[in-house]
This record gives C-alpha cells, sequence and structure tokens, in this order.
C-alpha cells in the first residue's frame, strides 16, 4: 500500500491500514514516555485504595492522564463521583478545541471510524497526528494507530506499576518528566509558519502561564489556545 | 479482583464525559459552515495548545527546564526530528538536575 496523498485545496483524508502503521511507528518513542509516566499512575491507584481491575478499567475507558490523576487525588471514602466526573469533565475540556482542530482533516471520514478514533485523541496522539496532516500526509488511521500504541503504554504502564508498587515514585528523577514537554516543543517547532504567529503564540503563552497562576485544574490549556487562536484569525485572514 | 458498583458508576462518568469533549470539536465543527475567518481560527488552535500546554509547565520546569526546553528546540529546529528532539531534552535535563542540584 502507497502513501495516497491528495494535493487539492479542500483536505481528503485516507482510512488505511498502512496510515495506521505510521502511526504506530512515529508514536512509539512517545508511547514509551506515556509508559514512564504510567507507571506513576499506576502506583498511585493502588495507593489510593483502587483494586487492581478499577485501576485498569479506568485507564482503559477514560484514557487521559491528568483527569485519572486528580481523580486519584479525590479519591476518598465515601467517594464524591459527581465531584470526581464534573472535574474530569473540565480538566478535558481541551479536548473540544483540539477535536475542533483536527475537523477540517477528518470531516470526510465516515461516521463511525471518525467516532472510534476520536476516542484515542490525547494531547500527544493529537499533536501528531496534527503534524502529520499538516505536512500534506493525510490519512486518518495515522491517529488511530498513534493512539492505541500510545494506549498499549498508558494500559500496560497502569498494570506494572500497579503490581510493582512504590518500586518507582520518582520518574523525574531520571528526566522522563521532561520528554512530554521535549516532544510538544519539537511540535510546536513544527507549527511555526513565519511572523504571523509572533502576536497569537505570545498572546496565548501570556493567558495561559496567567490562568495556571489564578485558576485550578486544566483551563489555562483551553483559555490560552483559545485566545491566542482568536487573536489570530482576527488579525490574519489567510 | 473487584469491582465495588460505587467505583464502577463513577469510572463509567468519567468515561462518558471524557468521550464527550473528545467528539464535541468535530461536532460541533460539524454543525456550521467552514467560512474562510473559521478555517484561519483552526489553522492557529494547534500552535497556540502547544504553546499553553508547554510554557507555565517550562517556566515551572527551573532553569534546567529552561535549558533543556531550549536544547530541545535547537535540535527539533536543526533536525526536524521529534525523537532526537525527546532524547536532547530529557538528557539535558537529567544533566541538568544532577548538576544544579
Amino acid at each position: 500500500m502507497t502513501e495516497n496523498v491528495k494535493e487539492e485545496s479542500r483536505p481528503e483524508v485516507d482510512f488505511t491500514a498502512a496510515g495506521a502503521w505510521i502511526g504506530f511507528r512515529q508514536s512509539l518513542p512517545v508511547a514509551l514516555s506515556v509508559f514512564a509516566y504510567g507507571l506513576v499512575f499506576g502506583v498511585l491507584a493502588k495507593q489510593a485504595n483502587l483494586s487492581f481491575l478499577e485501576a485498569l478499567l479506568m485507564s482503559v475507558l477514560v484514557f487521559a492522564g491528568a483527569s485519572q490523576f486528580t481523580a486519584l487525588g479525590l479519591w476518598v471514602v465515601p467517594l464524591p463521583s459527581l465531584t470526581i466526573i464534573l472535574t474530569t469533565f473540565i480538566i478535558n475540556l481541551r479536548h473540544i478545541l483540539m477535536g475542533a482542530s483536527l475537523y477540517p482533516y477528518i470531516r470526510h471520514l465516515k461516521t463511525l471510524p471518525r467516532n472510534v478514533i476520536l476516542y484515542f485523541m490525547s494531547d500527544e496522539s493529537w499533536a501528531l497526528t496534527m503534524g502529520q496532516f499538516q505536512s500534506g500526509k493525510r490519512n486518518g488511521a495515522f491517529l488511530l494507530g498513534s493512539g492505541f500504541v500510545i494506549g498499549l503504554g498508558w494500559w500496560g504502564s497502569t498494570v506494572v506499576g500497579y503490581l510493582l508498587g512504590n518500586l518507582i515514585e520518582h520518574p523525574e528523577q531520571w528526566g522522563l518528566d521532561f520528554a512530554f514537554l521535549a516532544v510538544f516543543i519539537a511540535l510546536l517547532v513544527a507549527q511555526w509558519k513565519g511572523k504571523k504567529n509572533i502576536l497569537p503564540w505570545l498572546v496565548a503563552g501570556i493567558v495561559a502561564v496567567v490562568a495556571k497562576f489564578l485558576l485550578p485544574d486544566k483551563w489555562y490549556i483551553l483559555l490560552g489556545g483559545l485566545a491566542g487562536s482568536l487573536v489570530g484569525a482576527w488579525l490574519n485572514d489567510d | 479482583m473487584t469491582i465495588n458498583l460505587e467505583v464502577l458508576l463513577t469510572i463509567l462518568g468519567m468515561a462518558a464525559v471524557t468521550y464527550l469533549t473528545r467528539w464535541l470539536g468535530p461536532f460541533l465543527m460539524s454543525r456550521v459552515t467552514l467560512s474562510k475567518k473559521l478555517e484561519t481560527w483552526l489553522s492557529y488552535l494547534p500552535g497556540t495548545i502547544l504553546v499553553s500546554l508547554v510554557l507555565p509547565d517550562l517556566i515551572s520546569s527551573g532553569v534546567a527546564g529552561v535549558i533543556a526546553g531550549f536544547a530541545s528546540l535547537v535540535a527539533a529546529r536543526l533536525s526536524g526530528n521529534l525523537f532526537l528532539a525527546l532524547v536532547v531534552g530529557v538528557v539535558t535535563v537529567w544533566a541538568g538536575r544532577s548538576l544544579l542540584g
């Protein structure tokens, strides 16, 4: 199978096994750092008195790291279920913006594959997929392969972390916590399109830093992304 | 190997609202006509979201983090290779934290 790249003004998207495999392969390094990060989740889930099955079920069904860590922080008896669910929703609101930015590239996919690959949209797989789409390779299955290998890292590390218990408590000792930032920085470099980015990025950065200081949870990502992109749209008509 | 019903319902609730956030963006966009202005707005989202993801964490990761962030940026810019940028960042932050304490 070959990569079928259509150069048209309207983005078209294929959906092939080859595309999924490319996403799988290219996301492998990121999946390894997700694994390191997920070990901590497994350890903390055990300490929060979740059963093994409950911890694994959460990682498989929710599949969103930041909100899962926060849920563990709220995990007391009796369980404040509504608070946990509402907090999860707020932390994951940033997905709405990410999904919206994916839309022009996945709009021509059939409903079922589109709704399936959206489950695999994490910060990491979204960023990798956007980079891929913008470079002209428009295979929707990339997100599936990318999300799946990252999922394997996340689910696997939940299991290993839970079983290992307290062996790996400080992955930051090894600089592994920095892997995500490094990846996001590299993907950000690829987003640079010239001077027109300066002001939107500046606004995004300032709003995000101030919002992180003032607001709880992950509001800062949503607010920074929104403010910066609106400034970009307001200033430019390209 | 047990699952408590209350825990199960909480996890299912978390899963449902999380999937909702993943599904809502494309759904909302499919409800409006993609105007030129809207496409311009969407084209700015990936960069500004990434800036918002990176900058606050970078600032709070201290001197070693900022230096490593710069090293990753240079590596990505010169090589265009994601994995190389990752390795450069992790090694630099590890070395920086070891040296700076």
